[in-house]
């Protein structure tokens, strides 16, 4: 399974949850296969769809499902740190880790090499952490949603994108249409 | 040990309705930060990395927050990027505390290098500056917290060496 067959199989348990999405293809595909007031698509800036959605889920109380890509976890990894010693437990950090850069054209990650994210992710202190397959991911979700506990989930998935089209909301429509989902 | 100037500060930020702050620390701001940490009407999480103390912020402001960043401003090398497509672009009123190292009274050379710099790149990313200098300076700081949430933008409040040294 590639992210877009992934994506696809969290619909029924992310569409109606507050979900900061990861720059590039993430966003694009998730926009593409159901675009909701309840998503946060990241336009730019990689590495913080993890941070922006545990600054959320700092301040309020509603479930928040930071998808983020092996990759930009990669270019933020302290944040683990922050995420660890500040735990929220209305936050899950789903990290789609398919082994490479899939918004710039499918280069290896080193998180498809030696280095094993859920492995930082408990070093860095984070108490829940599982590693998951592609398909095992949406009951995962699921469960980590029901158990109301900050959960770190790192699906493991093939490399590859579908194509779909870029964004071309307006940012600030996006942000308003989402703190309004966050406010409802 | 804080000051004055430090609880004044920090009063000013609740009194705008600022309630969470993210922070890398420096010695100039260690008295802010001490009274930061006995404020409980701020929510404060210390970050790694600035690039990443933006991204908290606006995931607060998301939620409805007031968020406001502690920096220094050698960070500014780091946050070009977060600045521009995630700050502007989706506009978030975000204030910057930043101690302005390497101006006159730096002990340290090497931060002299990054002071050079330091209002250029504000300029270049078209952020409101303003710069503490003597102690009444900090009197605006009230007013640059309200012009903030007006415009929704960043805005840089840049707090020299000579200011931590006179204030009181």
């Amino acid at each position: 399974m590639i992210r877009y067959e992934v994506l696809k199989t969290l619909l029924p348990v992310i569409s109606d949850e507050l979900v900061v999405c990861n720059i590039g293809s993430p966003s694009q595909e998730l926009h593409a296969l159901d675009d909701r007031g309840t998503n946060f698509y990241m336009l730019g800036t990689m590495g913080l769809a993890s941070s922006i959605g545990f600054g959320l889920a700092l301040v309020q109380d509603k479930p928040v499902i930071s998808i983020d890509g092996d990759g930009s976890v990669l270019t933020n990894l302290a944040t683990l740190s922050t995420i660890a010693n500040n735990p929220r437990d209305n936050f899950i950090l789903l990290i789609i880790d398919n082994g490479s850069y899939g918004s710039t054209g499918d280069q290896a990650t080193y998180a498809g090499k030696k280095t094993s994210l859920a492995a930082v992710a408990t070093a860095c202190g984070c108490e829940n952490v599982v590693e998951v397959s592609a398909e095992e991911t949406a009951q995962a979700v699921k469960e980590a949603l029901a158990a109301r506990r900050m959960t770190i989930i790192v699906s493991k998935c093939q490399s590859g994108n579908v194509q779909v089209p870029v964004i071309t909301k307006n940012p600030i429509m996006i942000r308003e249409r989402f703190m309004e989902a966050v406010r409802g | 040990m804080a000051k004055t100037i430090d609880r004044q500060i920090i009063s000013d930020l609740t009194g705008a309705g600022i309630d969470f702050v993210t922070s890398v620390p420096c010695k100039q701001l260690a008295g802010v930060i001490e009274v930061l940490n006995e404020t409980p009407q701020i929510l404060h999480v210390p970050s790694n990395k600035e690039d990443e103390g933006m991204g908290l912020c606006a995931g607060a402001y998301l939620g409805g927050s007031r968020p406001a960043i502690i920096m220094q401003n050698t960070a500014l090398g780091v946050v070009v990027n977060t600045l521009a497509t995630l700050i502007q672009f989706y506009q978030i009123p975000l204030p910057m505390l930043i101690s302005y190292r390497g101006e006159v009274g730096e002990p340290v050379a090497c931060q002299v290098e990054m002071a050079l710099h330091t209002k250029a790149i504000l300029n270049q990313l078209h952020i409101p500056t303003y710069h503490f200098h003597k102690a009444s300076d900090v009197e605006e700081l009230p007013g640059i917290l309200s012009y903030t949430q007006m415009c929704s933008k960043p805005v840089a409040i840049l707090t020299d060496a000579t200011f931590w040294r006179t204030a009181q």
